[in-house]
């Protein structure tokens, strides 16, 4: 069973992407989409077989790598994590194929998309049932590429290729601190198998590492490591800066893969490899502070972009935030809690303004939208469902998880605990306000689109008041992906096929319902028997005793700055909509410092990209150009002409040269032997 | 002490030759011009006749003309190259003489006469049958290098040629001169007795390095090849493919035997000559045929290098060196032939052509003689699995085993240089545009001898084993 959740994606990925051609696009799509049906109906099997009567499971595929005492194997581990993992990763994949069968039907590549998507599933799955420290580096990389491959699955686009590149590159930074985090547990404990390393880290609890002239805790210097991968996978401060670029890709895509399963594989990562962190307070700390940083600043951007994916990008970077502040905190299970939930409304809301985008004819700019409740009434009822999860209004799955991470980190001793429970709560403000902003500026308020036309963009900038130059922020401007449709025929929003939407109202149940059903388990009074030692909690950690016995004002700030959000947010957009504007023009400072996402880019690129081009520039032009080719290859061959002239020149045509040159020849030989060579 | 008059099989190959051109000298001057057709297969089967003769005598050393006149093993391998190196340039030489208006009856009984001047200087035991053999060669060779008598150029080349030959002839007699006087002896065992028994000294040394530069001279090696390229661009092609293969083949078992069977125990002293003399011939060859446009005279500069490869053989003075040589010399003698027929074969309807820029394009208008000359071209430059490799691994393994390491070292580094010019013309024929029309159509005998030499170039590989074995048998009959 678990070798068909794991292989039949592949097998999709290997027909589709060498027989698509052959096979046609609507085969590749039934193919590929079955193929994933079946793998997420046995998912579920797996994780009622798991959760709820503990058949966890170990399963070998073959000897991967064998050299010395190093041996890896191909293998799945099977325990609770591994299956709430599967569970989410096939539902919102195979969503997401059918989902794209309607998106997508305008496209000629489609059997290259869904082999892509399909490769992506797969890799995920081997992510998520790795066995060990290397197999899950290899899912890790292979997702790492099929977010490549679709990120720039558009390849005409310039800014989609350097969107693929950056996600990739900056995603190797990360990748790179995972890598030694995996060199290091492997020289502390001479295994890459979990089974053989997790009883074991308690023997080392006190280790040292001797590195660059001191000693460091080895766990420490471990679990910063490993968080660095998550760091960058999960697009957390300081290595966020990919996804927001990301949503070059196509929408399905970005549901898919930067909201639902791959940016949440550093929490699956963190998660897995709690019984180290649990013995690294310090990073726990540094979780909790990163976590907490990343939930406020994507919060605060998000307040004010434009375009409606990325609005919804840097909620989930945001929401990402939450996640490692629970993780940080040690309620690892309120992570893991809030991962599930959030994959079902951010694929909810994803693929709703993928609903919305298609209704217009791939435009993505808010301010080119408005009053399309009227239109496409089921996307804004999706819409609102997936908003109202997210910003945790009752008995929606969003309000169990969020509100389990706030009181959590309001009841941890750690000692960055403080602050990640201030940073939340705003945040959960902001939230509140930016998804409601997206509702009204998108379905409610008057149309803005039927004046969308060539001037149209003109508008956009006075009405928001800001001028700029910047390149990338006159991308965002003109953010719709010019791709299938054109503008100006039929401009009439319409909605979108019943292929689209019934996805839509999948993701919405489970948005609605998958906090209030799996609650108990996931942190409740089942967690013993649901996850089975799956998390490792220290002998010091009752985080999830602790938070049940939160003060009432904590349990009801998250709700109160959730309905101040919603308030905020029908005032600025609805009620008085010249507020937003004339504040733009009051704080002109801050609104450009939260536009251009705190400058990140800019810094970025002045303090890595272009010294990194310089440096690339002086060896390739000096290094390569003038030392190797100039001494090498052409400087060899130059001297090799110049004594090629030199001997020719030699050749004069007079015998008496030539006689000349004979006679010094012998003369010579002859002086040698007179001075020395005759002994 | 041998009878004057040997047994009369030994000298029977030198007998034919010599007789059969008296012959054919009568018959072309009793019927003139018309027996020129006549005369040219004459001399062809005469030579072939004598390869019979060659071919049945016996292994074992017999010796004549009291002892100055050798034939053994070594000799009969030589003897093999030269007669075949004779009778491909005359068949080489037929069609083209008809075309350039310059068909003689002189030209098929100078060959002869080298050749036979060849077989004697292999035979060579003394410096006295040396110096007759080498100066016969040379003086049919000073006539055919200006056989084209109308054309300034040739003659030229003929003047030059025989001028400075000339000149290398008198150091070889002085040194011959001085090696007797500090002997006592021309016979080559005698010498190597007196030497071997401490005779001779720095004279013995200045008589040693004089006949090197005579020798050398015939080889076109470094500092003695002036003459080489402006001999072998002005004259005819035929008898410049005739000049690089049988006389070299002949001049280098010369040195071979004087070295190896007169100066044994001085190798310290003469292996000097030879490093030297190689590496400059290697180098220089390797250098000069970069700046080359004519290809004969490209050909000119890469019989030199391939003389200053051949030599790196004798530098390590081991019968495995030998071995190296004689392989290098027979696969030498394919690939040079071979490739004078290529040359042969450029010719126009306007008449014939010589720079590398009429090979352009080659490949798209006559693809078989493309891909020959390609391969003749590749072997030449020593790329596996062609017979030039084979020649340079062979030599270079004999210096390895001499601990000659610099030498082989600068070698390997030579032939890298030299590969380009080769390869130049390779991407000439195959990925440049043709200039003019295609080349009109070969001769047979041209044909004939593109293709054998392109056979055992080609594959060799498959069954190195004949050549090797005999060059091995003729090596150990020296030592």
């Amino acid at each position: 069973m678990y070798h068909a959740i794991v292989f039949l994606p592949l097998v999709g990925f290997l027909i589709a992407g060498i027989f698509g051609n052959k096979i046609g696009a609507r085969a590749s799509e039934v193919v590929t989409t079955s193929l994933l049906a079946v793998a997420c109906a046995l998912s579920w099997v797996a994780f009622v077989r798991v959760g709820f009567y503990g058949e966890d499971a170990q399963v070998k595929i073959a000897s991967w790598i064998v050299s010395g005492s190093f041996s890896v194997d191909w293998a799945f581990r099977i325990d609770t994590l591994t299956a709430v993992m599967l569970i989410v990763v096939t539902t919102v994949s195979m969503l997401v194929h059918l989902y794209s069968i309607g998106y997508m039907h305008e496209d000629p590549a489609r059997p290259r998309f869904f082999a892509y998507l399909s490769l992506f599933t797969f890799a995920m799955l081997m992510l998520v049932t790795a066995d060990n420290l290397l197999q899950m580096f290899f899912g890790w990389e292979g997702v790492g590429l099929a977010s490549y491959l679709l990120i720039g699955f558009w390849y005409e686009k310039p800014s989609a290729n350097a969107a693929a590149i950056k996600a990739f590159v900056v995603n190797r930074v990360g990748d790179f601190g995972f890598l030694l985090g995996i060199f290091l547990l492997f020289v502390l404990f001479g295994t890459a198998s979990f089974d053989e390393l997790f009883p074991r880290v308690g023997e080392l609890a006190d280790a040292k590492f001797h590195i660059f002239g001191h000693d460091y805790h080895a766990l420490t210097v471990a679990a910063f490591l490993l968080f660095m991968g998550a760091m960058g996978k999960s697009a957390q401060f300081l290595l966020h800066t990919w996804l927001p670029d990301a949503m070059e890709g196509p929408t399905p895509v970005s549901a898919l893969i930067h909201a639902a399963t791959m940016v949440t594989a550093g929490v699956f990562m963190v998660a897995r490899m709690s019984p180290v962190f649990e013995y690294a307070p310090a990073a726990l700390t540094f979780v909790t502070v990163i976590g907490g940083i990343t939930a406020f600043f994507a919060a605060t951007v998000g307040l004010v972009q434009n375009d409606i994916k990325r609005v919804i990008a840097y909620s989930t970077c945001s929401q990402l935030g939450y996640m490692f502040v629970a993780l940080g905190v040690g309620a690892y299970s309120a992570g893991v809690f809030h991962l599930f939930t959030h994959a079902f409304f951010k694929a909810l809301l994803f693929l709703s303004a993928g609903s919305v985008i298609h209704a217009m004819h791939h435009e993505q700019d808010m301010r080119h939208m408005g009053g399309l409740r009227r239109y496409i009434p089921f996307t804004a009822a999706m819409m609102t469902v997936g908003n109202l999860a997210l910003t945790g209004f009752p008995f929606t799955a969003g309000y169990f998880s969020k509100d389990a991470i706030i009181e959590a980190a309001y009841a941890s001793h750690n000692p960055a605990a403080g602050f990640a429970f201030i940073a939340t709560v705003i945040a959960a403000l902001m939230t509140s306000f930016y998804s409601w902003r997206l509702y009204f500026l998108t379905f409610e308020a008057k149309p803005r689109w039927g004046e969308h036309a060539e001037a149209s963009h003109a508008h956009g900038h006075d009405a928001h008041g800001h001028a700029h130059g910047h390149d990338d922020h006159a991308q965002d401007d003109h953010a719709h992906d010019d791709h299938g449709h054109g503008h100006g025929h039929d401009l009439k929003p319409h909605e979108s096929p019943l292929v689209m939407l019934i996805p839509l109202a999948v993701l919405a149940v489970g948005a609605l319902f998958a906090g209030g059903l799996f609650k108990s388990f996931f942190i409740g009074e089942n967690y013993d028997a649901f996850w089975r030692g799956a998390l490792f909690a220290g002998p010091e950690n009752h985080i999830l005793h602790e938070m049940h016995d939160v003060p009432t004002w904590v349990v009801w700030s998250p709700f109160v700055m959730m309905v101040l959000g919603f308030v905020l947010a029908l005032w600025f957009y609805i009620i008085n909509p010249r507020i937003p504007v004339s504040l733009a023009q009051s704080n002109p400072i801050l609104y450009r410092f939260l536009l251009n996402k705190w400058y990140f880019d800019e810094i970025y690129d002045f303090l890595f990209v272009r010294p990194a081009k310089w440096l690339g520039t002086f060896l390739w032009k000096k290094g390569d150009g003038w030392l190797i080719d100039g001494f090498g290859p052409d400087g060899v061959s130059a001297r090799v002409v110049d004594v090629t002239n030199r001997v020719v020149r030699l050749q004069t045509g007079y015998v008496y040269h030539y006689a000349f040159a004979m006679l010094i020849g012998v003369a010579a030989f002859v002086t040698w032997y007179l001075v020395g060579g005759a002994h | 002490m041998a009878p004057l008059f040997p047994a009369f099989s030994v000298v029977l190959p030198e007998f034919i030759l010599a007789a059969g051109a008296l012959v054919l000298v009568l018959i072309g001057a009793i019927r003139g011009e018309r027996s020129n057709g006549l005369v040219s297969a004459l001399a062809v089967a005469l030579i072939a006749a004598a390869g019979i003769a060659v071919a049945f005598q016996g292994g074992e050393r017999a010796e004549a003309f009291g002892g100055s006149f050798v034939v053994d093993n070594f000799a009969r391998f030589m003897k093999m190259l030269a007669l075949i190196g004779s009778a491909a340039a005359l068949l080489l030489a037929r069609d083209f003489f008809q075309r350039a208006k310059l068909d003689r009856f002189e030209y098929p009984i100078l060959v002869v006469l080298a050749t036979l001047g060849m077989m004697m200087m292999i035979s060579a035991n003394d410096l006295i049958a040396l110096y007759l053999g080498l100066e016969l060669q040379s003086l049919a060779i000073y006539v055919i290098a200006a056989f084209d008598r109308d054309n300034a150029r040739s003659s030229e080349a003929g003047l030059k040629y025989f001028v400075l030959g000339a000149l290398s002839s008198g150091m070889l007699l002085y040194g011959s001169s001085l090696v007797y006087g500090f002997t006592g002896t021309v016979a080559f065992p005698g010498i190597a007795a007196a030497v071997a028994g401490g005779h001779g000294g720095t004279g013995l040394i200045f008589g040693l390095v004089f006949i090197a530069a005579g020798l050398a001279f015939k080889i076109s090696a470094v500092p003695f090849h002036m003459w080489t390229p402006d001999v072998y661009e002005g004259a005819p092609s035929p008898v410049t493919a005739f000049m690089a293969s049988a006389p070299k083949a002949a001049a280098m078992a010369l040195l071979v035997r004087v070295f190896v069977g007169a100066f044994p125990d001085i190798i310290g002293q003469w292996r000097q000559i030879i490093v030297f003399v190689a590496i400059a011939s290697m180098v220089l060859g390797a250098f000069a045929a970069i700046g080359q446009r004519n290809i004969k005279r490209l050909m000119a500069y890469s019989s030199i290098s391939h003389m200053g490869y051949a030599l790196v053989g004798l530098a390590a003075g081991t019968a495995n060196g030998v071995q190296g040589v004689l392989i290098y010399l027979a696969l030498y003698l394919a690939m040079t032939l071979g490739t004078f027929a290529c040359i042969i074969a450029m010719r126009r309807e306007s008449g014939q052509v010589e720079t590398i820029d009429d090979l352009a394009g080659l490949s798209n208008s006559q693809p078989v003689l493309a891909f020959l000359f390609a391969m003749l071209l590749f072997s030449l430059a020593g790329i596996p699995p062609l017979a030039g490799f084979f020649a340079k691994l062979y030599v270079f393994g004999a210096a390895i085993e001499a601990k000659l390491y610099g030498l082989a070292v600068i070698g390997v580094l030579a032939s890298v240089v030299g590969a380009f010019y080769y390869l130049r013309i390779i991407k000439l024929m195959y990925f440049d545009e043709p200039k003019a029309g295609a080349y009109q159509p070969m001769a047979p005998e041209v044909r004939f001898v593109l293709g054998v030499s392109s056979v055992v170039v080609i594959l060799f590989w498959l069954a190195p084993a004949s050549i090797v074995a005999a060059a091995s048998a003729a090596a150990k009959s020296l030592f």
